[in-house]
C-alpha cells in the first residue's frame, strides 16, 4: 500500500516535470515532496500521516535487527542446552578393581548398569566387552546356563568372546581398551574401541594378560 | 485338550503358519485362472457370505475364550498392550468381509450382464442434515463411551522408570510397529529400518500411478481387479497384519518363538546359529578360508542380489506379467516390479533364515553393508 502510493506520487511528479519543463519561479513539486520526506523520521509519524519510504526502511531495519538478535539469542540458548552444568554420566575411563577379583571363565555383570561393560576373565587374559548390541543398540543379557549374550529386542546372540552367531547382529560386540593402572587396578577406557571385523582384537591394549 | 494345545503350538511356528497362510491366501484370493478354478471347486467363497461371516467370527471368539482358560495364553490376551491387537484381528476380518461380500455380489451381477449394485442404489444418497450428522453423533457417543470404559476397565501398561542400562525381556515395539520389528530380525537396520519403510510409503503413494486399470472404479469387484487386490492384500494381510500377530502372540523372552499355549521360558534353548552366504560357500563347500578381498568374498551374494533385481524383471515381463507390461510400458512396469520384488524379498529372507540358517547374502560388516 505504502509503496504503491509512493510510486504513484513519484510518477505524477515526473509527469509534471516532463509536461511543464522546469519552472524557474518557486520550488517545484518534486522539491516540496523531498522536503516533506526529509522532515519525516522515526517517532514523528502519526496515524494520519503517510509513512514515507525513508521512515519505512528505518523501521524495517530496526525490526530486522531485533528479529535477528532474537533468533541468534534463541539458538544460543538452544546450544547452551546441549552443554549441561552437571553431567550425570559416569566417566569414560575408570578402574574396576584388581585382576584377582575376577574368576576364571566368569562373565562379570557388575559394571553393566553403571559403565555399560562386561569384564570377562578367560584363562589367558581379561577383556572388556561393550553391552550394546551391534544390531540396533539394545542391551543384551548374559545367560549363564546357555553361556551366551542374548539380545531381547531381535534375538541376536553373542558368544562369551563377543562373536555374533545368532540372529541379525552383523558384527561382534566391541571391546574397550583395558590396561593395568599404577596401583595394580584394572583401568578401562571406553573412548578407545577395538572391533573384531577390523582385526583390532590383536591389539595388545584390547586385552590384559594376567 | 492338551494334545490340541500342543498341536496349536506346533502349527503356530512361523515356518508352518506362514507357509500355510500364504498358500491358503492364494486360493482365497486367486490371482489367475488356475487358482480361481480351485477356489470355485472348493467353494471357498462361502467365507464371504453371511453364514461364512458368522462362522469365522464364532471360531475366533471361541478360540480367544478358550485361550482365556489357558494360564499362558490368557496372560498374553489380558495384557492391556495386546487388547488393540485382538480388536485389530476382528476388525481386519470384518472390513475385509464387507468389501469381499460386496465385490462377489457385483461380480455375479456383472457376469449376468447387469450393472454393479452401486449404480442403482437408492440408499446411496444421505442428507447431511439431519441424517449424516445424526449418524456421526451416534458414532461419536459410542466411541467416547468405548474409550471411557476401556480407560477405566484396563490399567495402563506402565513399567518401571526408564533405565538405559537394561532392556526389558522381551523388548516389544508398540503394537503397530511389531511388523517392522519382525522385519528387523532378518535384515540389517538400515534396510529394515530405513529403506523398506520408505519403500512401503513410496509404494502406497505410487498405487494410483501404477494401477491404471479403469475397471472397478466406484464399485467393488474382485474379478476385474484380480491382480491388484491379491498383491495389495498380500502386503497388508501377510506382511503387515500377520507379522504384528506373530510379534504379539508368538515372540517371547530373548525374542524366541513360543506357541500361544507355551510357557514363556527364559531359558528356552533354540539352536539359531546362523552364517553368511560367503561362509557357506567358501568354508562349507570349498573347504578353504574366506578370501581377503571383500569383493571376492561377497561376489556370490552380489551375483544373487543383482540377478534378482536385474534378471527377474525382464523375465517376468515376458511371462507372468506380459499383459501388465504391455499396459504399463517399460518405465512404470520397472517401478512396479522393483517394488514387488522388494516386498517379496522379506518372505524370501525369512525362509532363508528359517530353513538354511542364512544370516546375510552380502555381509560387509566393515562398511555396515549387509543384505
Amino acid at each position: 500500500m505504502i509503496m504503491n502510493e509512493e510510486g504513484k506520487k513519484e510518477q505524477t511528479v515526473s509527469g509534471n516535470e516532463l509536461g511543464q519543463g522546469s519552472t524557474p519561479t518557486g520550488p517545484t513539486l518534486k522539491e516540496k515532496v523531498r522536503k516533506k520526506e526529509a522532515s519525516a523520521s522515526i517517532g514523528k509519524g502519526t496515524f494520519e500521516e503517510e509513512i514515507s519510504r525513508r521512515s519505512f526502511f528505518s523501521w524495517l531495519t530496526i525490526a530486522w535487527i531485533a528479529f535477528s538478535a532474537a533468533t541468534v539469542a534463541f539458538f544460543a540458548m538452544m546450544m547452551r542446552f546441549m552443554f549441561p552444568n552437571v553431567l550425570f554420566e559416569p566417566p569414560q575411563s575408570f578402574k574396576v578393581g584388581y585382576p584377582k577379583d575376577y574368576t576364571v571363565g566368569q562373565v562379570d555383570v557388575r559394571w553393566k548398569s553403571k559403565h555399560g561393560i562386561w569384564i570377562i576373565r578367560s584363562p589367558e587374559y581379561i577383556y572388556a566387552l561393550s553391552t550394546i548390541c551391534t544390531h540396533l543398540g539394545c542391551k543384551p543379557n548374559w545367560l549363564e546356563n546357555e553361556q551366551k549374550f542374548k539380545c531381547p529386542c531381535h534375538g541376536s546372540g553373542f558368544r562369551k568372546t563377543g562373536i555374533n552367531f545368532e540372529g541379525p547382529a552383523p558384527r561382534p560386540l566391541e571391546r574397550f581398551k583395558i590396561v593395568l593402572a599404577d596401583d595394580g587396578q584394572i583401568l578401562v577406557d571406553k573412548t578407545k574401541i577395538f572391533q573384531y571385523e577390523k582385526g583390532q582384537w590383536n591389539d595388545p591394549e584390547s586385552y590384559l594378560v594376567v | 485338550m492338551e494334545t490340541f494345545k500342543h498341536l496349536v503350538n506346533i502349527l503356530a511356528h512361523p515356518t508352518i503358519m506362514l507357509t500355510v497362510g500364504m498358500l491358503v491366501f492364494l486360493f482365497f484370493f486367486p490371482p489367475n485362472d488356475w487358482f480361481e478354478k480351485w477356489n470355485r471347486r472348493l467353494r471357498l467363497n462361502f467365507l464371504w457370505t453371511k453364514k461364512g461371516f458368522y462362522f469365522v467370527m464364532f471360531l475366533m471368539v471361541v478360540f480367544f475364550l478358550f485361550g482365556l482358560t489357558d494360564p499362558n495364553f490368557s496372560l498374553i490376551i489380558k495384557k492391556p498392550d495386546n487388547v488393540p491387537i485382538i480388536g485389530l484381528i476382528f476388525f481386519v476380518f470384518i472390513f475385509l468381509w464387507i468389501s469381499m461380500n460386496q465385490a462377489l455380489k457385483n461380480d455375479n451381477l456383472i457376469e449376468a450382464g447387469e450393472k454393479p449394485e452401486e449404480y442403482n442404489d437408492p440408499e446411496d444418497k444421505v442428507l447431511v442434515w439431519p441424517d449424516l450428522v445424526y449418524i456421526e453423533f451416534i458414532a461419536l457417543i459410542l466411541c467416547m463411551s468405548l474409550l471411557l470404559i476401556w480407560s477405566i476397565g484396563l490399567e495402563a501398561p506402565l513399567e518401571g522408570p526408564a533405565n538405559p542400562a537394561e532392556s526389558p525381556n522381551p523388548s516389544k515395539a508398540p503394537w503397530y510397529f511389531l511388523g517392522l520389528q519382525e522385519m528387523l530380525v532378518y535384515f540389517d537396520p538400515w534396510l529394515a529400518g530405513v529403506v523398506f519403510p520408505s519403500l512401503i510409503i513410496l509404494g502406497l503413494m505410487a498405487i494410483p500411478y501404477l494401477d491404471t486399470n479403469p475397471e472397478g472404479a466406484g464399485y467393488y469387484s474382485y474379478k476385474q481387479r484380480r491382480l491388484a487386490i491379491p498383491i495389495y492384500l498380500f502386503g497388508w494381510m501377510i506382511l503387515w497384519v500377520a507379522l504384528i500377530v506373530i510379534g504379539t502372540f508368538l515372540r517371547g523372552p530373548n525374542w524366541n518363538f513360543f506357541g500361544p499355549f507355551e510357557f514363556w521360558d527364559l531359558h528356552k534353548l533354540v539352536p539359531l546359529t546362523n552364517i553368511n552366504l560367503s561362509e557357506i560357500i567358501y568354508i562349507k563347500w570349498f573347504n578353504r578360508g574366506l578370501p581377503e578381498n571383500i569383493l571376492v568374498r561377497e561376489i556370490f551374494g552380489f551375483l544373487i542380489v543383482f540377478g534378482y533385481f536385474l534378471l527377474l524383471p525382464p523375465l517376468l515381463a515376458k511371462t507372468a506379467f506380459k499383459k501388465l507390461h504391455q499396459n504399463l510400458g517399460n518405465f512404470k512396469f520397472g517401478f512396479f516390479i522393483f517394488l514387488l520384488l522388494c516386498m517379496l524379498s522379506l518372505p524370501i529372507k525369512m525362509y532363508l533364515r528359517w530353513l538354511f540358517n542364512l544370516k546375510y547374502l552380502i555381509a560387509i560388516p566393515e562398511f555396515f553393508f549387509n543384505i
